[in-house]
């Protein structure tokens, strides 16, 4: 199979550029992309990429592949390569560091906005605060999210602003907390919500729907931001 | 919460829901028009003009036009802070925008209600 790999080393490379590699791939196995990038690596110990869990929990190895996001770790060569040929590439709109390994600092920046953590102003409980089952089942499908930044890193419009629009992780995570039955500062959420950029700059082309490794849906999430401060609003 | 102060609403919301109302109305002033052109195939000045002299179609135009002018700067506004970087040119191009919208509002009033 033809490899083609972005490579880029600040400290050799005055700028970045695509190596062509041919690897034999062992007959009757459907590897993984990661698998892909080891045996790269057992070629050329210089190859950098990110990667922990090696099972789709801990998101260290976003990657673009022949085009779209994924965790190199859960994509089989199968679903992915066309012609016998693999394109590899950092996530987009992210600063690179070195090869595959992209600065997450402005995504992370977008997280820490919405406060990813409860806020409740009443007196502790002595031992927790209880959910009903309908009020936990509300965070189904927004509470999964791994901080993979396959999603914001295939978003347009965080590429265009992303010192200004949330993108649609940092708001599945936001609405996750709006939405929770003992989080207390909706008010103060959507307040922070509300402007042209941190919400409003999604078009909802589903990108994030499209790349997330979990089959989780940030357009929905956002769709109901929106309509929650519409409701505020109006 | 990004400060805003070019963008026409005060808010993210208010701006979202502009740029919608305005384009109901422009989608219907559309099809009022498109539909009138449709069913008068031999138009003749005198009904054209007869058309805008009754009240509610002028009153119906100038909605438009001001929705038209709405929407334009909800629109250009969101496209120069997405792709026109350097802030002086952003603000160059939201400034030319507003004014030129204010011009053709303003000029459509007159072409409206004029003598």
């Amino acid at each position: 199979m033809q490899i083609s790999l972005y490579r880029y080393n600040p400290e050799t490379d005055s700028e970045p550029y695509m190596q062509n590699i041919d690897l034999e791939i062992p007959d009757g196995q459907d590897l993984m992309v990661l698998d892909v990038l080891h045996l790269l690596k057992e070629k050329d110990a210089g190859i950098t990429f990110r990667r922990s869990c090696r099972e789709g929990v801990c998101g260290s190895d976003g990657v673009n592949m022949n085009g779209a996001n994924g965790l190199a770790c859960i994509t089989p060569l199968s679903s992915i390569v066309k012609k016998d040929k693999l394109v590899l590439r950092p996530l987009p709109g992210l600063p690179v560091i070195r090869d595959l390994i992209v600065d997450m600092q402005p995504f992370y920046q977008q997280y820490e906005k919405i406060k990813p953590y409860l806020v409740n102003d009443t007196p502790a409980p002595s031992i927790e605060r209880l959910q009903t089952i309908e009020e936990r089942e509300k965070l189904d499908g927004l509470y999964e999210c791994i901080l993979c930044a396959c999603c914001s890193s295939a978003c347009p419009s965080f590429w265009w602003n992303p010192d200004k629009f949330v993108g649609p992780s940092g708001l599945i995570q936001a609405y996750r907390f709006l939405i929770d039955s003992r989080d207390t500062a909706t008010e103060d959420r959507l307040a922070n919500l509300d402007d042209p950029f941190s919400v409003f700059r999604c078009r909802g082309i589903m990108n994030c729907v499209t790349v997330c490794p979990k089959g989780l849906n940030p357009t929905r999430a956002i769709g109901h931001i929106r309509d929650m401060l519409l409701k505020r609003a109006i | 919460m990004v400060t805003s102060v070019t963008n026409l609403g005060k808010s993210g919301v208010s701006d979202w829901l502009l740029q919608r109302v305005t384009a109901v109305i422009l989608a219907a002033y559309t099809v009022f028009i498109v539909g009138f052109l449709l069913l008068n195939p031999e138009l003749t000045f005198t009904q054209w003009s007869g058309l805008f002299e009754t009240t509610w179609v002028r009153i119906f135009s100038l909605l438009s036009l001001i929705s038209l002018g709405a929407h334009a700067w909800v629109g250009l506004w969101t496209v120069s802070t997405d792709y026109i970087k350097p802030t002086g040119l952003r603000f160059l191009f939201q400034a030319v925008v507003v004014i030129g919208l204010f011009v053709y509002v303003v000029w459509g009033i007159q072409i409206l209600w004029g003598a």
